[in-house]
């Protein structure tokens, strides 16, 4: 099948995906919902803290407030102005599964009333709302949230932009055995040969290939999340890597890949360390919290350093704003530029860094007797 | 008075990363410019070490914006 041909079916499907009604809900009719809600949602937010000022009917400007807003993660894919791309909401509750659209919620206007429940949009969290049209805080507690969010959502589109690359370069080389690399392919080639030589092997040593595909998936699903979450216009721009539950869950599995792969010296260093007797109780503790911490300082670092990146790009964009003229725009988007040349940068070295220190740990894991 | 501690906080972070990535940088300089034939390998060892004093600053920055108390 053509290149061509199969990219279109791809995407697609990617679009028919990101289209899906669940039943429950036959009342809205398109995928897209346009709500000017926004505009009275924000002047109510803004108007308490400036009762002082005269509004003139104009809200002031937030900055902290929009970039959170952008930072976190949200039930709804917001576009562009004021459209927004509601996601699907998945409810476990004790009752049973619930599964709606968040346009439902109207931008947090509205209840919407569930099979088991009623349900409120509240700072983004779906909250239970009890009979006297009050949140139900322990209600709300037992029921488990796995909506298909905005993170969520990006992060299946990296996904397929992995499978369409890797696929496609996985199927030219069966079919151009024995002879030169082509296209996608002289672009990954030389990247994998360097995860394997300047990152496996010279840390892992002989017994690299066990860990190769780890490594590689770490690798790739960091850069091009990162990479994604810099283009502005959908389907990037989702914060994915600045979400701390992400990286919580890639750090995770570094913990449990180095644990479980520990030999017998691994354990050895780290219960009867290599120092005379009497320094045991300082040494075994600070070597147990070692095989929590370093794992730990994985996840805070990724998660650190994009999400600061993505707060400063927002941060000399809302500089227009602070200061309401266009004239600051050359300066500003100036400053935005070399802030997001900087971003690329940032984008592959935190991949880098991720996978070479998890290769680190590895490699202290299996290590061999001197 | 405007501004919260927190982001004093956080600048004091940033001091300490500026310190730690220029004596990086500045020790790399002066072993490129003495070995100029080992530059991309002194090069390579500066950035993964950048990499990772950014990561300490970083800490600092969440807490930061961890323990901010907007009024």
């Amino acid at each position: 099948m053509s290149k061509v041909k199969r990219l279109t079916i791809v995407f697609t499907l990617l679009i028919a995906f990101l289209s899906i009604k669940i039943d429950t809900f036959a009342q809205v009719d398109s995928a897209v919902v346009s709500v000017d809600s926004v505009v009275a949602e924000s002047a109510h937010a803004t108007s308490g803290e400036h009762g002082s000022e005269a509004n003139h009917g104009k809200e002031k400007f937030e900055p902290t407030k929009v970039i959170m807003e952008h930072i976190a993660d949200s039930h709804m894919w917001h576009l562009w102005g004021h459209t927004s791309l509601p996601l699907p909401v998945i409810l476990y509750t004790p009752g049973g599964l619930e599964v709606f659209s968040s346009g439902n919620f109207h931008h947090g206007e509205h209840d919407y009333n569930g099979k088991y429940n009623n349900y409120r949009l509240e700072e983004d969290h779906v909250k239970v709302v009890g009979a006297d049209g009050k949140v139900d805080e322990e209600l709300s507690k037992s029921v488990l949230d796995f909506s298909i969010t905005k993170n969520v959502a990006a992060m299946f589109v990296a996904i397929l932009v992995i499978l369409v690359v890797f696929t496609s370069v996985a199927r030219s080389y069966k079919k151009r055995v024995g002879k030169a690399p082509k296209g996608l392919q002289s672009l990954i080639e030389p990247i994998i040969v360097f995860v394997r030589d300047d990152i496996a092997k010279p840390n892992i040593g002989h017994k690299y290939a066990k860990f190769m595909p780890y490594l590689l998936t770490v690798f790739f699903f960091i850069w091009f999340n990162n990479l994604l979450g810099l283009i502005p216009i959908f389907p990037g721009g989702a914060n994915v890597t600045g979400n701390i539950a992400l990286t919580f869950v890639m750090a995770l599995g570094t913990l449990i890949i180095v644990n479980i792969n520990g030999n017998k010296y691994y354990w050895k260093h780290i219960l009867t360390p290599d120092v005379p007797w009497w320094l045991y109780p300082i040494m075994i503790p600070v070597e147990l919290i070692g095989i929590i911490s370093k794992p730990f300082a994985l996840m805070i670092r990724l998660f650190a350093n994009i999400t600061a990146g993505h707060i400063i790009v927002l941060s000399l964009i809302s500089l227009i704003f602070i200061f309401e003229t266009a004239w600051i725009s050359p300066v500003s988007v100036a400053f935005v530029v070399f802030m997001d040349i900087l971003e690329l940068l940032v984008a592959f070295l935190q991949a880098f860094i991720f996978t070479l220190l998890t290769a680190l740990f590895i490699g202290m894991a299996v290590e061999e007797h001197h | 008075m405007v501004g919260s501690i927190a982001a004093i906080g956080a600048g004091l972070a940033v001091i300490g990363a500026g310190i730690g990535i220029g004596q990086v940088g500045g020790k790399a300089m002066e072993g490129i410019a003495r070995q100029p034939e080992a530059a991309s390998k002194i090069q390579t060892a500066m950035i993964i070490a950048a990499a990772l004093i950014e990561g300490a600053a970083l800490f600092g920055v969440v807490v930061a914006l961890l323990g901010n108390n907007p009024q």
